[in-house]
């Protein structure tokens, strides 16, 4: 049993650390793309979403070349001896970017939903914007954010391509489920593939049935 | 005690053009805006309460200037003391009605605890009769408690000046000449300014203020 609840366990860490980072890092950009009136706030949703359409490879690689220890970030975080490559922290950063539209795309649309005139009057009540956004805004996303944070910590936990490019296959340091997965299969170990198998779907369908039951359909005391 | 506002603005759109022009002077503790709907009496209160600024002109409220495009004052909304009352409310659809109230009290982060009450929400809550739907939200009450919390919610905060947006407009027929009754009665009581804005002329009958007529941006008539 241990061959699944080790990857499981890092696994899950590795999605929650995803998720979090996502919840703060995706609601904020969504919260000023909301807000920002500007031609360009198509382009910039556009390269915020590649993530989504480009192959997992793709994104690996690219983390490689900028977090690897002689790429752009990867010299500077050496210097300060931090290591991404390798490790299951470089794990986190993969499933994060992979997840990340996830989230963005989801708050941005609840944001969108949150009627301004909400917003309005909260300030005449004598609200400084960041109390308004504490207070109305994120409360009334709030629904949509969650929805959108557990597809992608279901992302998050099926994430292969880009972790094992940059994490890579390292069992009880680096290898989550889905690499253990393919590792089991490989060395044709069926029935402990089989198991994660189970254990990964059915960990995936919880979080997505929660998603769907707190989709903005069933917000029922939204408007008044 | 006195109103005295002078807006300009002009509003472009891709098919439509449309200028403001509103002068309006009153020592009046009822001044009543009337006009048809997209004659500007909207735009005229969104710039006393600091939601839109305007190109030129001047709000002084009981001699304190809250905007003045040639002296460069702009106040923030948050810090003009206009209470604003919205057409349709704008209550906090995820917030009890004593939450709603209190709203304005506590300007941090944080929004009302649902169970601790400040002594003046209480107050707020028993002058206008809302006890027993002060836990409940704002989708399960009813069109006249609405206005009720929204007026509560407004006057918690002691503003100088209290402006409606068409405050009768959303209220069936029998319970609109009630409510009317019911803003006088406070008006006087608590001697209010407000400011009102309606396109029906049983409002304007029924307030009996200093009312200025509006069409297409301009002041036509004032009576």
């Amino acid at each position: 049993m241990g061959a699944i609840w080790v990857p499981l366990a890092l696994s899950l860490k590795v999605a929650l650390w995803a998720t979090a980072i996502n919840l703060v890092l995706g609601v904020a950009v969504a919260f000023g793309l909301s807000r920002w009136r500007s031609r360009a706030r198509e382009v910039v949703d556009s390269i915020l979403t590649l993530p989504l359409v480009l192959p997992p490879t793709v994104l690996g690689y690219y983390l490689l070349v900028l977090l690897g220890r002689r790429g752009v970030f990867g010299a500077w975080l050496d210097r300060l001896g931090i290591e991404l490559v390798f490790t299951w922290q470089g794990a986190v950063i993969a499933s994060t970017l992979v997840a990340f539209p996830l989230v963005q795309k989801a708050a941005r649309a609840a944001f969108e939903a949150v009627d301004p005139q909400l917003e309005s009057a909260a300030r005449v009540l004598g609200l400084r914007e960041a109390a308004v956004f504490f207070r109305v805004s994120l409360p009334l996303a709030a629904r949509g954010i969650t929805a959108g944070a557990l597809l992608a910590f279901a992302r998050a936990l099926g994430e292969f391509g880009a972790t094992l490019m940059i994490a890579g296959n390292l069992p009880g340091r680096t290898q989550t489920l889905s690499v253990a997965i393919y590792a089991a299969v490989q060395s044709g170990d069926d029935t402990t593939a089989g198991l994660m198998v189970a254990v990964t779907s059915a960990t995936c369908v919880i979080a997505l049935l929660l998603a769907g039951w707190l989709a903005p359909d069933h917000l029922r005391r939204s408007r008044p | 005690m006195s109103v005295d506002i002078a807006v300009c603005k002009t509003l472009r759109s891709d098919d439509r053009h449309f200028e403001l022009e509103v002068a309006i002077v009153s020592q009046h503790r009822r001044v009543v805006l009337f006009g048809p709907s997209g004659s500007g009496k909207s735009l005229t209160l969104r710039a006393v309460a600091g939601l839109l600024t305007p190109d030129s002109g001047h709000v002084r409220i009981d001699g304190r200037v809250l905007y003045d495009s040639v002296a460069r004052v702009d106040l923030p909304t948050r810090m003009r003391g206009v209470a604003y009352v919205y057409q349709d409310y704008a209550l906090f659809p995820h917030l009890t009605v004593a939450q709603n109230i209190g709203f304005g009290l506590d300007r941090g982060w944080l929004n009302p605890r649902r169970r601790q009450r400040d002594e003046r929400v209480h107050h707020w809550i028993d002058s206008f009769e809302l006890g027993n739907v002060a836990d409940s939200y704002p989708s399960r009450i009813s069109g006249g408690q609405r206005q009720r919390v929204a007026l509560a919610r407004a006057l918690a905060t002691e503003p100088r000046i209290v402006v409606l947006d068409e405050p009768f407009a959303a209220l069936d027929p029998a319970l609109r000449g009630r409510m009317r009754a019911e803003l006088l009665a406070l008006q006087a009581r608590l001697d209010l300014q407000l400011m009102v804005i309606t396109h029906d002329p049983a409002d304007v009958d029924a307030l009996d203020g200093h009312t200025f007529e509006i069409r297409d941006g301009r002041v036509v008539h004032v009576g």
